[in-house]
């Protein structure tokens, strides 16, 4: 059993805490928020150790990993803090504020030979994975351009005021949304080297941006479009999506379906000349338990079997965090161009 | 329950399978008319139970089916409880306080918070019931003989081992609503153990059930075992797979199954209304003479 403490019961705090508690080879063995109100309902309703102060915890649970899901600008403190305590690390998205801190946190874990890993919960979704195996195997030939886009209904009123209204907490659309896709071009196609232009706007907020629009320029020397807005209320719930052009073909995917179109017999097995659609239903592996989506418990059993020694640390380690973080701190001062 | 349910998630853009199709069932059912429309067609179709979402728009088609009494004499729904998203979003925007505060009706939260901060002292479970209420609300005067908890929550609870608000949500729903509850979930397993434990014997659970094993967590052989050897009943849902499996082949499948009371499915035209429910009357009933022989 692997032993393990979660620091931020919010939203994703409490998604990640359920998956752990139906965990066959996890024993959570502490939970530690601010608010009285959260460590109140756990107190009384849930079997988990609460504490108001997480070094605290830490001491007195001795946990092997400690799951972080709290602000971002908490992030540096508390990962360093963790990580110098000697435990393997699950840290929420994005990774660090100020991109300098991610890069040596990725060395110090790096150093201290501990797991680490990132909650890019995309690279987990069938779909995706999909796309991955086939631009790997170099099934659309040479890549053209790509187009990354996210959009959703997070800020849909002038109204806002807690920390994702707040720049100095990691608040807004760059931050939250747009991360998930500039970590999924990195992934999929080459690292961004460079932004050739970028529009942060505000549409209901007024302290953060609210939409992001940018060119980018690949390691890869592939260059692309970013596309994100969270203010965008026709979509049910948030939706990525990525359109790759390539010399053999063209692949649509989203989080749902792959549409894959190749220009003749020359592609990859199971595939034919023209469109294929290929869903989620059929390029996802199940999970011993569900919440939300498949990915969500593929990325902590992920975790958990390179603690065990089952898997490797390939996927969201510390260092890819970075390099999106760097990323978002290139389209920020793009931005101000 | 019947054996065949209606679901709305044709109504809602919720599609599983491709966001295309979910921006073309919400320009399809932009009006409440179209879901109206739609819902009789099933009722043609011998189908009485309508399984949905406590989704804003739900109200007013209730509007509709308390004013047309004569229409839907024998019309049930079955609530599923809370919608999700509306809670996600409120979370996401106004935090956890501010969530309660918006969402319970009256002083009620305000008069348990003192400057965001909690008493020790105070009752959760009443809030879940002042929550279930005013979900409930907007099915004033129509049958509501199961009630659901959505399955974001009850899995939630579940992993978090908050097994007492279960059998809370359970034993409210009989004594406020004289109802029997039910529960979605992702984990039928492991729920049906937890509630095994908690001393609820045979309860209505709504899960993934294909020949696909999509959505079946822990695997199929582990939920086919569980409908062979507990005591449950079941209402199979996507046992279409989203599309991966043929219709009759899937509906065969979930039709020789023991234990699966009722099968919920959702469809926008009148032909797949048709085919599907003939489907299913026609394995529903092979199924049974094969047991008898």
């Amino acid at each position: 059993m692997v032993k393990v403490a979660l620091i931020g019961a919010g939203k994703m705090g409490i998604s990640h805490l359920a998956i752990l508690g139906a965990h066959p080879n996890v024993d959570v063995v502490g939970i530690s928020d601010t608010s009285k109100m959260v460590l109140d309902v756990f107190e009384k309703y849930s079997s988990f150790p609460c504490f108001a102060n997480y070094e605290e915890m830490i001491k007195v649970t001795e946990p092997d990993a400690v799951f972080v899901a709290v602000p971002t600008k908490y992030h540096a403190t508390m990962v360093r803090r963790v990580l110098d305590c000697g435990k393997h690390v699950f840290a929420e998205k994005p990774f660090c504020l100020n991109s300098e801190d991610g890069k040596e946190l990725a060395l110090l874990a790096r150093n201290k030979k501990l797991v680490n890993q990132v909650g890019y919960h995309n690279k987990f979704i069938g779909t995706f994975r999909e796309v991955k195996r086939i631009l790997d195997g170099e099934g659309l030939g040479k890549i053209v351009h790509f187009t990354g886009e996210s959009y959703g209904p997070i800020v849909i009123r002038e109204k806002q005021d807690n920390w994702r209204s707040n720049p100095e907490e990691g608040g807004g659309c760059l931050m939250d949304y747009a991360s998930h896709v500039i970590d999924l071009i990195n992934y999929l196609l080459g690292t961004i080297s460079k932004v050739k232009g970028a529009m942060l706007e505000s549409i209901y907020s007024k302290n953060v941006d609210d939409a992001v629009f940018c060119m980018l320029e690949l390691s890869t020397n592939i260059t692309g479009v970013l596309s994100v807005n969270w203010s965008d209320e026709t979509y049910r719930k948030m939706s990525t999506s990525i359109t790759i052009l390539g010399k053999k073909g063209k692949i649509i995917c989203d989080a749902n379906e792959l549409k894959i179109y190749f220009k003749s017999n020359d592609c990859p097995q199971g595939y034919s000349k023209g469109w294929n659609i290929r869903n989620v239903t059929d390029l996802t592996d199940s999970v011993d338990f569900y919440l939300r989506g498949e990915e969500y418990s593929a990325q902590i059993d992920h975790f958990i079997n390179t603690i065990q020694g089952r898997s490797t640390n390939s996927i969201n380690d510390f260092y890819s965090a970075w390099q999106t973080d760097h990323a978002i701190a290139m389209i920020k001062q793009s931005s101000l161009q | 329950m019947e054996r065949i349910i209606f679901g709305d998630n044709q109504f809602f853009a919720v599609n599983h399978i491709s966001d295309e199709k979910s921006r073309a069932q919400s320009i399809r059912f932009k009006e409440d008319k179209a879901i109206i429309q739609t819902l009789e067609l099933a009722m043609d179709n011998g189908i009485e139970t309508f399984m949905c979402t406590t989704h804003d728009r739900i109200e007013r088609i209730c509007d509709h089916i308390r004013t047309n009494p004569s229409r839907f004499n024998n019309f049930k729904i079955y609530p599923c409880m809370p919608y999700a998203h509306k809670y996600a979003n409120a979370v996401t925007e106004l935090g956890y306080a501010g969530t309660l505060k918006h969402f319970v009706p009256g002083n009620f939260v305000s008069s348990i918070f003192k400057g965001g901060i909690a008493f020790l002292s105070k009752d959760y479970l009443s809030i879940m019931e002042l929550l279930v209420d005013s979900e409930m609300k907007m099915f004033k005067g129509i049958d509501t003989p199961v009630i659901f908890l959505q399955n974001v929550i009850t899995d939630l609870l579940l992993g978090l081992g908050m097994y007492d608000i279960l059998a809370a949500f359970h034993a409210y729903i009989k004594k406020k609503y004289n109802a029997e509850a039910g529960f979605i979930t992702m984990n039928l397993p492991k729920l049906l153990q937890v509630l095994e434990k908690r001393g609820i014997t045979n309860p209505i659970i709504c899960t993934s059930i294909n020949k696909a094993g999509f959505r079946m967590s822990g695997g199929i052989k582990l939920y086919e075992e569980t409908l062979r050897t507990k005591k449950v009943r079941v209402i199979a849902m996507q046992v279409l797979a989203g599309g991966a499996i043929g219709p009759r082949e899937a509906i065969e499948y979930v039709c020789n199954l023991p234990n699966i009371e009722s099968i919920l499915f959702g469809a926008s035209s009148a032909e797949n209304i048709r085919q599907t429910a003939a489907l299913i009357k026609e394995k529903s009933m092979s199924s049974k003479m094969q047991s008898v022989l």
